[in-house]
């Protein structure tokens, strides 16, 4: 708004006026940054006053400030931070829990600023505003100096990728405009700059209240030569570096207007593109020589940030989820890798679990394989750790269901980073950076063997399936399955029990009963119930498995084994009245903990193929009710065609 | 006397607004990609226009493939409907048209009911009958995040509940461009391609493109009355005069359009699409000022987010 040069020659028409305007606005660079720092430091005042200062407020946006302010600050004064903390639970408690998106520009570029908050409770709110900013203004409090909030934050801008960061000593009215103060701050900084690898860390005296050194230079501070916070942001340079590099686009969606018509939509992540370049599709390896890029741009060749569809050659099998990429510098293709994970969601993340992974436009499903060590955010030391709770970050090891195309995240954030989807609740748990491709996937060639699975099939005269009984202790998961098992062998079948308790005894000798050891224990149950299929058998599986996310991967692990989830469902209280066990009375003793139904969940299953209400039948009635899912045994028997 | 040079050469690739657009293009997309029954939320107004030439630059060479819904409160600004229409008609989309006919038999108009009720029944729920009829579950709607200080909060791909209500408290965290679409059974998505866009640069975009608007945007002599420090469109005989209010003629345009009684009007000469660029670059005040219904009480607006406004 401040920019509007309206003063033009009598003969100018507005049309003329308006095209040259926007030129020369459409000409101005644009800088994404975000503000973070700890608690209260000052960076939504900071953010308020600046689109204060640049005359980026409305009028009436403006009155409704002057209200709003009063009693929040000392009189005379605006709470700048008003002009960002747009939820009603922000006002009420005055801080920031959501980034807030706010836009300005002065005469030489145009900002988009992500206002991020201070409290440690939110800060996976924060990185989300650092994945998408290319510099940081980082606050801290002139009385309080760097603090572990500020550590951490600073932590958080190394691991995004963010170099250019500027440090604000806020609120120097509070002390005196002191040069010391600052001065002793500056020092602290540099060298957690120099630590962390941060390009051009300045350190700037503020008062963002009262507006000194944001957009013109205080006066109470002649002492400081260096850069007014406008100054720093209109001078940072974050150059198009993604226009150079290998070219990448991850295909979103695949065109096909009319018959002859197959184009492919994505955006450009990096490098550029000009009809005649030898291109690869990462899934299948296929080459193609781009034919035509639309839009037509002047130059006749698409760079990285751009919208398109390219119209390759020939025919080739491209899908959303594939790369195309420079044919001569493709990225890493591999099923495991190793990254650094930052956890997000209420519940745990665990090793062995299975979430969706987002990479790109490509997802497939990941599990956490090694839990390599949890990386303290504030001291940055490596902890050993079994589990990662909400805004804790470590190294792992990941491995895919397939392979994906990615390229190192240092390298390209758009290829190397990625989030974890829970599967059932599909919240997104998890923010990853991928580090570098473990490449163990190929020294362990699956054995590929002559028998197929029919032929053992038709050998055994039945088909294989896999029967897994859910339901708490003392359901009478292992008494229903025991008289499936004994009647299945009476009419001629092959069936094996495969019971939780008896596992525990060998195979999963080693493992408790906490949340990551029971997600372990499904896994290894799962994997042998998949081997005992592949040999021909019906297995019939009993376990607790009391969460939801695991007998889905159960299921997943049966490939194409029929897989059927049985819900022995019996009230707690029936099942403590029985406490075959003795686990319950322990449970309520105090004695042992981590007892499903008593002390941890059990999730029940949302749509099982059966569900046995235990407690008003027979356990007679409910295993034929069993065998009648399975068709008395039809679904089991080999037919011929 | 300031003049600001044309620069040399402008790279157009490059440029502010051909960012917004390309992300705006690969929002877009995502969706088409992503859902099953996806719908274009098309308001009429200025924002709905910029989206729907986003929309169907998004898919060029093919034409526009999901439906396009209009949320009808049944008292828009009647050159509104006729610009829908003749919409529509050119560039040959599917229309869909919904109407709380329920709350409507009700009696629920802006003269009988307040502006929360009223905004409520023939919007929040309008919408959400809307998107039940048809079985939507992804909405791209043309909110902007510098309209209000809630929706600067929100993110691109806005998750809702099977109430179809937003929690602003449970936002998905957003990383990258790696968006997560997924959705359990009932719940779906609100996606703003606009969110990163300003008025200034819709207005822009606008020019540089040459889209068609609703003339209600641009200065004409129209019969206008004062209410709530604002002028009040006389738009159909549906609306009761107070004692002492005559209609008079001025030469005004609208900023933001929407149900015509609720809707303020500013002064303004303004007739050209230049000559309105040239005025936001002079104006003081924001966009919302002229809507009556942001100001029924604080927090307005994340409290009908919440409902399921959009
Ligand atoms: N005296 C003085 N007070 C300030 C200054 N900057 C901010 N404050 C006050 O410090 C308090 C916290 O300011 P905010 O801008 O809300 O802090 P924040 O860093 O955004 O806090 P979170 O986002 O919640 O982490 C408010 O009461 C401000 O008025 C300053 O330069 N001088
Ligand atoms: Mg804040």
């Amino acid at each position: 708004m401040r920019d509007t040069p309206h003063q033009m020659p009598e003969e100018e028409s507005p049309d003329a006026i308006i095209a040259r305007v926007i030129a020369a606005e459409q000409a101005k660079s644009q800088l994404r940054l975000l503000t973070c720092g700890s608690v209260d430091d000052g960076k939504s005042t900071l953010l308020g006053r600046t689109l204060y200062d640049a005359d980026c407020v409305y009028e009436d946006q403006l009155a409704r400030l002057f209200n709003e302010s009063r009693g929040r600050v000392p009189e005379g004064d605006l709470d700048f931070a008003l002009l960002l903390d747009g939820l009603m639970s922000e006002r009420e408690q005055g801080i920031t829990i959501d980034v807030a998106w706010r836009f300005f520009e002065t005469d030489k570029r145009k900002f988009v600023v992500a206002d991020c908050p201070g409290h440690e409770q939110y800060t996976r709110n924060m990185a989300t505003g650092a994945s998408q900013a290319d510099a940081a203004l980082l606050l801290i409090d002139a009385r309080k100096g760097v603090l572990t909030q500020t550590r951490r934050h600073a932590h958080i801008l190394a691991l995004m990728g963010i170099r250019h960061v500027a440090v604000a000593v806020n609120k120097m009215d509070l002390v005196g405009f002191d040069r010391t103060a600052f001065e002793r701050h500056a020092a602290e900084i540099a060298d957690l700059a120099e630590a962390l690898g941060f390009t051009d860390a300045v350190a700037i005296p503020v008062s963002a209240l009262k507006g000194d050194n944001v957009l013109t230079r205080s006066a109470a501070m002649p002492w400081f030569d260096g850069p007014t916070i406008i100054e720093w942001l209109e001078s940072v340079d974050v150059a198009a570096a993604v226009v150079r590099g290998p070219f990448r686009m991850p295909v979103q969606w695949v065109s096909r207007a009319g018959q002859d018509f197959r184009g492919y939509c994505g955006r450009i992540v990096r490098g550029r593109v000009r009809p005649g370049d030898e291109l690869m599709v990462t899934r299948s390896g296929a080459r193609a020589v781009v034919a035509r890029i639309m839009p037509e741009y002047d130059l006749g060749q698409a760079v990285a940030g751009q919208s398109v569809t390219l119209v390759l050659d020939r025919d080739v099998d491209v899908s959303r989820g594939d790369v195309l990429a420079a044919a001569d510098r493709p990225p890493v293709i591999a099923d495991q890798f190793q990254a650094h994970l930052l956890s997000l969601g209420e519940a745990p993340m665990i090793p062995g679990r299975q979430y969706l992974m987002r990479l790109g436009t490509d997802e497939v499903p990941v599990s956490i394989t090694a839990l390599k060590h949890r990386i303290d955010i504030d001291t940055r030391a490596h902890l050993a750790a079994r589990q990662l709770a909400m805004n804790e970050l470590a190294v792992v090891n990941l491995a895919a269901d397939r392979p994906v195309a990615f390229d190192p995240y240092a390298e390209n954030r758009d290829m190397g980073g990625f989030v974890l989807v829970d599967r059932i609740t599909h919240a997104t748990v998890g923010a990853g950076m991928i580090d570098f491709a473990l490449r163990r996937a190929g020294n362990i060639p699956w054995q590929a063997f002559d028998t197929a699975p029919d032929a053992r099939a038709a050998a055994q005269g039945q088909r294989p399936a896999i029967l897994w009984f859910t339901g708490l202790s003392g359901a009478g998961k292992s008494t229903i399955a025991n008289i499936v098992d004994r009647k299945l062998m009476a009419t001629g079948f092959h069936p094996f029990v495969l019971d939780g308790d008896n596992v525990r005894h060998g195979l999963n000798r080693d493992l408790g009963f906490t949340e990551a050891d029971r997600v372990e224990n499904i896994r290894r149950m799962a994997e042998v119930a998949k081997l005992m299929a592949d040999a021909g058998l019906v297995v019939l599986v009993c376990a607790i498995s009391p969460y939801a996310r695991d007998r889905a991967l159960a299921r997943e692990i049966a490939g194409s084994h029929p897989f059927y989830e049985i819900f022995v469902d019996a009230p707690l209280t029936v099942a403590e009245a029985r406490d075959p066990k003795g686990l319950y009375a322990k449970a309520r003793a105090g004695k042992i903990a981590n007892v499903p139904g008593i002390d941890v969940p059990y999730e029940a299953p949302e749509a099982p193929e059966l569900r046995l209400t235990s407690h008003d039948a027979p356990a007679e009635a409910l295993a034929d009710r069993v065998l009648h899912l399975l068709q008395l045994g039809r679904t089991l028997k080999v037919t011929d065609n | 006397m300031t003049v600001i040079e044309a620069p040399s050469r402008v790279d157009e690739r490059f440029s502010h607004i051909r960012r917004l657009e390309a992300e705006s293009i690969a929002i877009i997309r995502e969706v088409a990609a992503c859902f099953q029954r996806p719908v274009l939320l098309y308001s009429i107004g200025k924002d709905s226009s910029v989206l729907l030439h986003l929309a169907q630059k998004a898919f060029v060479p093919a034409p526009l493939w999901f439906p396009v819904l209009h949320v009808d409160t049944g008292w828009k600004f009647r050159e509104m409907i006729a610009h829908r229409d003749s919409t529509a008609a050119r560039l040959g989309f599917e229309l869909l048209v919904h109407t709380n006919e329920e709350a409507a038999r009700a009696g629920i108009t802006p003269f009988t009911a307040s502006s929360a009720v009223y905004n409520h029944a023939m919007k929040t729920e309008g919408l959400k009958q809307a998107m039940a009829r048809w079985g939507f579950d992804a909405a791209i709607g043309g909110a902007r995040r510098d309209e209000e200080k809630s929706r600067a909060k929100e993110r691109i791909f806005s998750h809702r509940n099977p109430a179809q209500r937003w929690e602003p408290k449970t936002q998905r965290p957003e990383f990258w461009h790696a968006w997560n679409t997924r959705l359990a059974p009932g719940e779906s998505m609100r996606v703003f391609p606009l969110s990163n866009w300003t008025e200034r640069d819709v207005w822009d975009y606008i020019w540089i493109e040459g889209i068609s608007l609703v003339p209600l945007y641009f200065a004409k002599p129209r019969l206008v009355i004062r209410r709530q420090d604002t002028w009040i469109m006389v738009d159909d005989d549906r609306m009761p005069l107070e004692a002492g209010e005559s209609p008079e003629k001025r030469s005004v345009r609208f900023r933001s359009i929407g149900c015509y009684p609720y809707t303020g009007a500013i002064d303004s000469t303004a007739a050209t699409l230049a000559e309105i660029l040239l005025e936001m670059r002079s104006t003081r005040m924001s966009e919302r000022h002229g809507r009556l219904i942001d100001h029924d009480q604080a927090g307005s607006m994340e409290r009908k987010k919440q409902e399921g406004y959009f």
